[in-house]
């Protein structure tokens, strides 16, 4: 997330690069040797958990198989839940790329000396628990609410409620990952130098071709990173479904934990979660051929 | 029309910010409520119940107090370990940074409810008995990689020569580290050890995975939600935003002073090679 934060500056002298270096892999161990136990292997685990059968005559117990046939299964399923995820999260992304262009573009170049303060009124939504502010929506939603009476005044709401429907949904993820798109996307526009904006007002060009050819082309890095960031924890999240949604607002996330924890399917929940994982990674290496990986931490 | 149009960016900028906030403010309000029935979603009545006895629900404080434990743990070992990556990867040169760097970036882009499940599927099958063990694992490995981002940010932005020059000065390495790296990365590691406890305590997901019996308090207000979420749950969370709120309001506000104090002093040497040079004049006396 904050990869953006900083140009890379890699000042390492290359002498005496022998002995440096061992002391840099005593560095790293400790830590990339936590991620690797319990990052990296569980992966595996999870792998051979999708690939596990039934023992014949029990539940929830499950023994070493080669049995491929969970993926399709698992998909044949949950395919509604894995597009609904992919449409909610995708709505949720754009929406939070609309609300956070013009706040992180006012700190980047109206912030001056406030910038450190309202970046941190931009996070600061994020110590009051994400559970509860979730929850709260509930209340801002609500039926009789404010906003679903003036909504339905103007009778655009094709259920005449907000609450229990996927609008509730798409409204809890916009709104929980925004900070995730305001940041990267702040981060970019600050490191655009206001002078080529001035250049291209004293050339004759409109405002908003300055916005077109100028910043927002110039702030696409922060974009990419801000739709990756947003759209990911979406994707995955089950939270605001359970708590916003109908049981038919369910997305992939609320299949996989239903599925690890409650019926105790292990395989299927294992070949759902490699599934979103697999579709994941192509998401990250698409960025990385476009970013390279200094870029990603 | 005119005020409207050349205010547009500001005006558009506040809404966010209000918009932001409102959740929060929802959150806070409800802690003063006196709901009419189990569920504390609509005003009913004012009231200081919950937070005169903010302990009323004995289970609400029990779980808040593991999770404080929790995030304290976890922490600590990860701001320790990420802290390490970050020095070496920005001050040393060594094979696999590209996998190092794909390593850390990982665990940020992977969604929880994968994560938490396929840490599940590692205990389940080594049958490692769920609990506060597994959920302190659990946190600080995804803790590792924020702390990374945010120490290696701080030493991006130090100048290198500054320990060039102790070295310079014959500073063993250590005593280099000791007195220039050290102090100079500390804000950055303190923020990182911040924003590692906020993710560690707020942490739901990955936690209900691997918790087995134990309780923390996200996970105490995902069960209460099914049958009404105390109010002290509201104050509890509110005293907890407060204080996050108030310690990074103090840190920015120390850092702003720290910067005009710095500036005040250049001005005033600046002044100083001026006066000597430049001869005195009505507005140089006015001015003292």
């Amino acid at each position: 997330m904050a990869s953006v934060l900083a140009t890379t500056t890699n000042t390492a002298p290359a002498q005496g690069a022998r002995r440096r270096s061992r002391t840099a892999y005593f560095l790293l161990l400790p830590g990339m040797g936590w991620l690797a136990l319990f990052f990296a292997v569980p992966f595996i685990t999870l792998f051979v958990t999708s690939l596990q059968v039934p023992v014949p005559g029990t539940s929830g117990q499950y023994m070493a198989a080669f049995d491929l046939a969970n993926y399709p299964e698992a998909l044949s399923y949950y395919s509604e839940q894995f597009i609904r995820s992919l449409v909610y999260a995708g709505i949720a992304t754009i929406l939070a790329l609309i609300i956070a262009y013009p706040l992180a573009y006012f700190i980047a170049f109206r912030g001056g000396q406030w910038k450190g303060l309202l970046l941190v009124l931009v996070i600061a939504p994020t110590f009051a628990s994400f559970l509860l502010r979730t929850y709260a929506w509930r209340t801002i939603l609500a039926d009789e609410g404010p906003i679903t009476s003036f909504l339905n005044a103007l009778s655009v709401l094709p259920q005449d409620r907000i609450l229990n429907t996927g609008l509730a949904v798409i409204a809890g993820l916009t709104y929980n990952f925004l900070p995730f798109m305001i940041l990267p996307l702040f981060a970019a526009l600050d490191r655009i130098d206001p002078r080529l904006i001035e250049a291209s007002g004293d050339l004759y060009s409109h405002p908003a071709t300055t916005f077109r050819k100028v910043v927002w082309p110039l702030s696409l890095p922060g974009v990419v990173a801000g739709t990756l960031l947003t759209f990911i924890p979406a994707f995955g999240d089950y939270i605001n479904a359970q708590l916003l949604g109908s049981t038919g607002d369910r997305m992939i996330g609320n299949a996989i934990q239903i599925n690890f924890i409650q019926f105790r399917d292990y395989p299927i929940a294992a070949a759902l979660s490699i599934m979103v994982m697999a579709l994941i990674l192509v998401i990250v290496f698409f960025y990385i051929r476009r970013a390279g990986t200094e870029e990603l931490v | 029309m005119g005020f409207i149009r050349r205010h547009l960016l500001s005006l558009v900028a506040i809404i966010v910010l209000i918009y932001l906030f409102i959740p929060v403010a929802v959150v806070g309000v409800l802690s003063f409520n006196k709901p009419a029935s189990d569920y504390n979603t609509q005003w009913n009545q004012f009231s200081l119940d919950a937070w005169t006895n903010i302990c009323g629900v004995p289970a609400v404080c029990d779980s808040f107090m593991v999770s404080i434990r929790i995030a304290l743990i976890s922490t600590l070992v990860a701001t320790t370990l990420g802290t390490m990556i970050a020095i070496a990867l920005v001050r040393y040169r060594f094979r696999g940074r590209q996998s190092t760097n794909l390593l850390i970036f990982l665990p940020i882009s992977t969604p929880d409810v994968v994560m938490g499940a396929s840490l599940l599927a590692l205990f389940l099958n080594l049958r490692f008995p769920l609990g506060q063990t597994t959920v302190i694992i659990a946190h600080i490995m995804f803790t590792i990689s924020f702390v990374v981002v945010a120490v290696k940010a701080r030493l991006q932005g130090m100048d290198p020569s500054l320990e060039e020059a102790a070295r310079d000065l014959y500073a063993s390495p250590a005593a280099t580290v000791r007195y220039v790296t050290f102090p100079l990365v500390a804000p950055g590691i303190a923020g990182a050890a911040l924003l590692g406890f906020a993710l560690s305590f707020d942490d739901f997901i990955i936690s209900f995975f691997n918790a087995g019996t134990t309780v923390t308090f996200p996970i105490y207000i995902w069960g209460a939600a099914q049958r009404g979420i105390p109010v002290q749950v509201n104050a509890l969370a509110t005293l907890v935003f407060l204080i996050a709120l108030g310690i990074v309001l103090i840190a920015q506000f120390v850092a702003w002073r720290r910067r005009k104090a710095l500036n005040a002093e250049m001005f005033e040497q600046l002044a100083a090679r001026q006066e000597k040079r430049a001869p005195i004049t009505m507005d140089t006396l006015s001015r003292s």
